[in-house]
């Protein structure tokens, strides 16, 4: 994945936003059973409120480890978490490619997440960006990495599905 | 204390029971601002932090204690004080900063400035000003810099957690805890340094008590929250304890964990998967610790402003802020200890997974306060039922009752006078 000339290849560069529109896409569409196969074996996945972020204290909102407690969390949204039902909507803009390291692709992209409940007005849900690390593997990009940092000073009530 | 409860009567709640509470109760704005003079401002000591979150001299920490904004500072002999967050001059919310480390507080507006423990210390202008050889302006000769310093609250700190009352004639800290809960305090607290791991902060849209009564609640956890079924983290087949104290207001939920499974509790009940099976079973890698002394859960509700967890090796404070009649703000501050090794540091965060806006086991309990808020609002004339065990408040060796929410009502009823 190295670039040659230490410019970032153009094909690299659509296949990473090509990442992101597939990722979003796979939580809109509520089709949470795909979201680990976006994620490497041993994955890290942290949804990280921004204070702890900035001062540097561990705790997240939500942390996984590998791509086995990604599927553990789909199950546990999916039927053991008892919620109002509510779409997703990500609108993931300023992707950039801040990055290569060895073999991995280092990016961030804001987003804005908009929950839509049943009967009810669409609303900002959580906002932030994230600060991921890509590789290649078995065949496709996958995050071996992705922090959401999360601006949202407060979480509306609940954060079911991932984000 | 197991004696029928019996109150007078009164339009809002006629019903002597306090078993039944008035869907009003968890609505009405007149209650709310009562409850906030009552409960919050007068005769109750409030949550307002850790000492681990101001550890050095100047260090301040920006909170809520109802919904006045005060400040937990650590002043330069060491000791703790709390001010209240608007500037005696023209009242602005001078401190805006959620953490920080200051000498002095300064309100930008006219600069008026104080020193840590909220005293007056510089007026600009106070003795006017020398304009072409003619001095102008100035305050008063009377005004007195004693008379105008920061609302300063009440504050007891015990064994790392800080309380603050605007009330200063609150009985002692302890005595306000009382010797019933006090023990289940000290269990968790017992003077051992803590460090902060982080905040997870979520607005739920439901009355503040119902967060109280979420942790009065032992009989929702083994039906509502599949985990702690099927882990045999929380079900009623546990060997359990309530406790609560003397006024009813304060309780601790203590239960052990067992090996979970298919038994007598998880008959029919709905949340519970006899084959599920984590992928990833490091979420709930629970070491039992040796100030546990046997109970792998205890559930404290200090009234009103705060519930301390401690589940397996997952430990935090809840704090609630209330923000009207039908909402309120959670703030969790989860900790650890200073002589945690650093595998039970990430043992901590791990399970943190069950707790907090998103976690396994705390995420629905935000949406059932929120469907009852919605419930509450639909039908003013309706009460509450909460008569699992009987009608009466007292302690229990076992968990299958409402007896905690009983009591907190019997508390509730006696302060408002209704």
């Amino acid at each position: 994945m190295d670039a040659p000339g230490g410019m970032i290849d153009v094909a690299l560069r659509l296949e990473v936003q090509d990442l992101y529109a597939a990722y979003s896409a796979c939580l809109d569409h509520g089709a949470l059973e795909e979201w680990p196969d976006f994620f490497t074996e041993d994955c890290v996945y942290r949804l990280v409120p921004r204070e702890n972020f900035d001062r540097g204290l561990p705790l997240a909102t939500l942390a996984f480890e590998s791509r086995g407690m990604l599927k553990d969390r789909v199950y546990g949204a999916t039927q053991t978490l008892f919620h109002q039902p509510y779409y997703q909507r990500h609108l993931v803009s300023g992707i950039r490619v801040t990055g290569i390291e060895g073999g991995a692709v280092r990016a961030e992209a804001n987003y804005l997440v908009v929950r839509t409940r049943k009967n009810e007005l669409s609303e900002v849900f959580n906002c932030g960006r994230y600060v991921d690390r890509i590789v290649r593997d078995a065949g496709r990009l996958r995050f071996a990495e992705k922090l959401c940092v999360f601006d949202s000073e407060l979480i509306p009530n609940s954060i079911i599905y991932p984000v | 204390m197991n004696a029928p409860d019996r109150e007078p009567a009164s339009d809002l709640w006629p019903d002597p029971l306090v078993s039944r509470v008035p869907y009003r109760v968890y609505t009405d704005p007149g209650l709310y601002r009562e409850e906030l003079e009552r409960f919050f401002y007068r005769g109750h000591w409030c949550y307002v932090g850790l000492e681990a979150e101001v550890p050095n001299p100047g260090d301040f920490k920006r909170t809520m204690i109802g919904e006045r904004s005060v400040i937990l500072v650590r002043a330069e002999d060491g000791s703790l004080a709390v001010v209240e967050n608007h500037c005696a001059h023209r009242g602005a919310r001078f401190c805006q900063r959620e953490f920080g480390t200051a000498k002095r507080f300064v309100c930008p507006y006219h600069q008026w400035n104080y020193d840590l423990k909220g005293n007056l210390v510089g007026v600009p202008f106070r003795q006017g000003f020398v304009v072409e050889g003619r001095k102008v302006g100035g305050m008063p000769p009377d005004f007195d810099m004693k008379a105008h310093g920061l609302t300063r609250l009440r504050v007891q700190s015990h064994n790392g957690v800080v309380f603050a009352s605007f009330d200063h004639g609150v009985p002692d800290l302890r005595d306000y805890l009382g010797p019933e809960v006090m023990p289940w305090y000290e269990r968790v607290f017992d003077g051992r340094r803590l460090v902060v791991l982080g905040y997870s902060r979520q607005r739920i849209p439901g009355n503040w008590k119902l967060m109280q009564e979420n942790i009065k609640d032992p009989y929702h956890p083994g039906l509502l929250h599949t985990w702690f079924v099927t882990f045999g983290l929380w079900r009623a087949d546990q060997r359990s304890q309530m406790v609560l104290d003397a006024h009813g207001r304060h309780a601790a939920m203590i239960s052990r964990r067992n090996q979970g499974g298919e038994g007598e509790a998880t008959r029919g009940v709905a949340s519970f998967r006899q084959n599920m099976k984590l992928h990833d079973e490091r979420v709930l890698d629970v070491v039992p610790e040796p100030w546990w002394n046997g109970p792998t859960v205890t559930m404290l509700t200090l009234f009103p402003s705060v519930i301390v967890q401690q589940q397996v090796n997952s430990v935090s404070t809840r704090h609630i802020v209330p923000r009207g009649p039908g909402v309120f703000d959670f703030h969790w501050t989860h900790f650890g200890f200073a002589d945690d090794t650093p595998e039970m540091t990430r043992r901590r965060l791990r399970q943190a997974n069950l707790f907090g806006p998103a976690g396994y086991v705390s995420a629905d309990d935000g949406e059932v306060i929120e469907m009852q808020q919605q419930g509450f609002v639909q039908d003013p004339a309706a009460r509450t039922l909460s008569e699992l065990g009987g009608r009466d408040v007292g302690p229990t060796d076992h968990m299958v009752t409402e007896t905690l929410i009983r009591g907190l009502y019997r508390y509730w009823r006696g302060v408002m006078e209704v």
